[in-house]
C-alpha cells in the first residue's frame, strides 16, 4: 500500500509555502527533496559523529569509515553492478562523466576513432565527449530522434565502428526512456566501450547493470532523495585497472617517492582526497528509504502520475507536449510549450501561485535547437508528487493563458 | 511576482513598440541568454551623433521584450554620449517593476541593455 500523505510527511519541505502558497515542487528532475530519514541523519552526523573516514583509527573515525564505505555495497545492490570495488563515489553525474573522459577517453581514444551520443543527451553527457573527439580529432556522430522523442532506429548505425557510445538512459528534457540494453548491446557487438547516464532514471526505475550492460553508468545522489554532493561511477574491475587516475592527490597512491608514485587499489584509486562523507552516508539513507518503499511501488506511482499529467494537460488548448505520449515510455517528467507564453513566463505565473516548475533549455541545448525552440516548460514529479498537485498546476496553466490573452 | 505582469509589460509583449530591424541600421548589438531562450537585437540610426532611429527584434519572454520596446523608445532623440550612459537602474525605472529580489528575471529586464552596450562598443563582453 502506497501511502502518499504518510510518505509526504517524510518531506518538510512539503508542507512549507512559496510566495504565501503551499508549496508544490514540480522540479524534481533539477534535484529531489530530501527526507528527515536523510536529512536528521546528516544533523546528526554533525553533531554527533564528525570524523574523517579513512583515516584514523579511534572509534569515531572508524564508525565513519565502516559507515561511508558500507554504501557501496548498497549502491552495488541497488543498481546490480558489478563489485563494491568498482563503485566510485563521485559528487555529481558531471564529475562522473569527466572522470571516464580523463581516465578512459584521454588514454585510449586515438585520432580517426568513432565517438557516437544521442541528441537527447544533457550537456553533462555530451560536452565531454565532444571536446573528446576535437581535441582528439575522432569523429562525433549524433543519433537524431524521430516526431516522438525517440531515437531513430536507423541512427543506430551510427554506432557501426564506434570505440565508444554514451547514451541517457531517461532523456531529461522529452522524457524519453531509450532502449540501452540495446543500444549496449549494439556497442558491444561493435567492440565498443558503453556508458549509461542514469541521473533522471535511478530516481524511478529499477536499473540493472549487468542487465543494461554498460561499462559505464553513472548517476547524482541528489535527485534520488540523497544530499547534492554524493552520486557515483559504476564500472568493473578490469576496465577501471586500466584507466588512469583522474584526480591526483592523497588517498589514491599506495606508495610516494620522491621520483614516483604508485596507485591505490579500486576504488580508492579515483577518489583522490577528502571525499563528501556525510553526503555519501546520506546516499545510503536515500537508498534504504527508497528500498523500504519498494522500487516497483515507485514506478507504478511515477506511472499514475506521468499517466494523469499527459492526459490533464492535453486537455489544455494551445498546449503541445515534447516527447512520447505514453506514460511507460516516460521517465518522470513532462515538458510542454504553450502558444503565446514563453516558458519562462509560464513558470513565473506559476511560481506567484506557489508551483514550482523548469523553464529554459535544461541543459539540453543541442535538442532544442533540433526540436527548434527555444526553451521548454517541464513539469517533473518524484515518489512524493501527488494528482492533485497536477490539478494545480493545470488550473494555473489556464491562469497563465487567460493573463496572456491565449 | 504577479506585480510582475501587470498590464504595461503584457501589453507591450503583445503589441511591441518599434520592433523589427533598421535595414542600414548605423549600429546594430545582439545579446543571447540561451539559458532561457531570450534573444534581443538592438538597432541605431544615427544623424550626426544622435539618435533618431532605435528598433529591436528577437524573442523571448515578457519581461526581456517589454524591456526592450521601452529601451528604443527612450533611445530616441538621445546623443551617443548619453545612451553611453544608460544603466540598469534607468531600466528599472522604465519598466517600473521591482526585481531586486529576483536575480533570474532581473537578467530578463537587462538583456536589452546589454545588446545596446553591444550596438555602441563592439568589444563589449555580454554578461548574460
Amino acid at each position: 500500500m502506497y501511502d502518499i500523505e504518510s510518505i509526504r510527511k517524510d518531506f518538510p519541505i512539503l508542507s512549507t509555502k512559496m510566495n504565501g502558497k503551499p508549496l508544490v515542487y514540480l522540479d524534481s528532475a533539477a534535484t529531489s527533496q530530501k527526507p528527515n530519514q536523510v536529512i536528521d541523519l546528516v544533523a546528526d552526523f554533525y553533531r554527533t559523529k564528525n570524523s574523517n573516514a579513512g583515516r584514523g583509527i579511534y572509534k569515531l573515525a572508524e564508525d565513519t569509515t565502516h559507515a561511508y564505505e558500507s554504501v557501496r555495497g548498497k549502491v552495488k545492490d541497488f543498481t546490480n553492478s558489478h563489485s563494491e570495488t568498482s563503485v566510485i563515489f563521485t559528487k555529481n553525474t558531471t564529475e562522473a562523466a569527466n572522470l571516464v573522459m580523463y581516465g578512459w577517453g584521454e588514454k585510449f581514444i586515438k585520432k580517426g576513432d568513432k565517438i557516437v551520443v544521442s541528441i537527447l543527451e544533457h550537456h553533462s553527457n555530451f560536452v565531454p565527449w565532444q571536446q573528446l573527439a576535437l581535441k582528439k580529432g575522432a569523429s562525433f556522430e549524433v543519433m537524431d530522434i524521430d516526431e516522438n522523442g525517440q531515437i531513430k532506429e536507423s541512427e543506430l548505425d551510427k554506432m557501426h565502428g564506434a570505440k565508444f557510445v554514451a547514451v541517457g538512459h531517461v532523456s531529461n528534457v522529452t522524457g524519453t526512456i531509450n532502449n540501452v540494453e540495446k543500444i549496449c548491446r549494439i556497442a558491444r557487438d561493435e567492440g565498443a566501450v558503453s556508458l549509461v547516464d542514469g541521473a533522471q532514471s535511478i530516481p524511478s526505475m529499477k536499473i540493472d547493470m549487468k542487465k543494461i550492460g554498460c561499462d559505464f553508468f553513472m548517476f547524482s545522489g541528489h535527485k534520488m532523495l540523497a544530499p547534492f554532493g554524493s552520486g557515483a561511477l559504476l564500472s568493473n574491475d578490469e576496465l577501471l585497472k586500466q584507466m588512469d587516475p583522474f584526480f591526483y592527490g592523497s588517498e589514491m597512491i599506495m606508495e610516494v617517492y620522491p621520483e614516483k608514485s604508485v596507485w591505490n587499489r579500486l576504488p580508492y584509486k579515483f577518489e583522490a582526497g577528502t571525499p563528501n562523507v556525510v553526503e555519501t552516508i546520506g546516499l545510503g539513507a536515500a537508498i534504504d528509504y527508497m528500498k523500504k518503499l519498494g522500487i516497483d511501488n515507485i514506478k507504478k506511482h511515477k506511472e499514475e502520475l506521468v499517466s494523469y499529467a499527459l492526459k490533464r494537460l492535453q486537455e489544455i488548448h494551445g498546449l503541445q507536449i515534447i516527447g512520447p505520449k505514453n506514460a511507460y515510455e516516460r521517465g518522470a517528467l513532462v515538458s510542454f510549450t504553450m502558444d503565446k507564453v514563453h516558458p519562462h513566463d509560464i513558470a513565473a505565473i506559476l511560481d506567484d501561485d506557489g508551483i514550482a516548475i523548469r523553464s529554459g533549455h535544461h541543459c539540453a541545448m543541442p535538442l532544442h535547437l533540433r526540436l527548434n525552440l527555444p526553451g521548454t516548460a517541464r513539469a517533473s514529479f518524484h515518489l512524493y508528487n501527488k494528482k492533485e498537485e497536477i490539478d494545480q498546476l493545470v488550473k494555473s496553466l489556464e491562469k497563465a493563458k487567460t493573463i496572456f490573452g491565449g | 511576482m504577479d506585480e510582475n505582469y501587470q498590464e504595461l509589460i503584457i501589453e507591450l509583449y503583445k503589441n511591441p513598440l518599434n520592433f523589427g530591424e533598421i535595414k542600414n541600421a548605423d549600429l546594430k548589438g545582439e545579446t543571447k541568454n540561451l539559458s532561457c531562450g531570450d534573444v534581443v537585437t538592438i538597432y541605431i540610426k544615427l544623424d550626426d551623433k544622435k539618435i533618431i532611429d532605435a528598433r529591436h527584434a528577437g524573442a523571448g519572454c515578457a519581461i526581456s521584450q517589454a524591456s526592450a520596446s521601452l529601451l528604443t523608445e527612450y533611445l530616441k532623440g538621445k546623443t551617443l554620449e548619453e545612451a553611453k550612459k544608460i544603466n540598469k537602474d534607468d531600466i528599472l525605472k522604465l519598466i517600473r517593476i521591482d526585481l531586486s529580489k529576483n536575480p533570474t528575471r532581473m537578467k530578463c529586464a537587462l538583456v536589452s541593455l546589454d545588446a545596446l552596450k553591444k550596438a555602441l562598443n563592439p568589444n563589449y563582453d555580454c554578461t548574460m
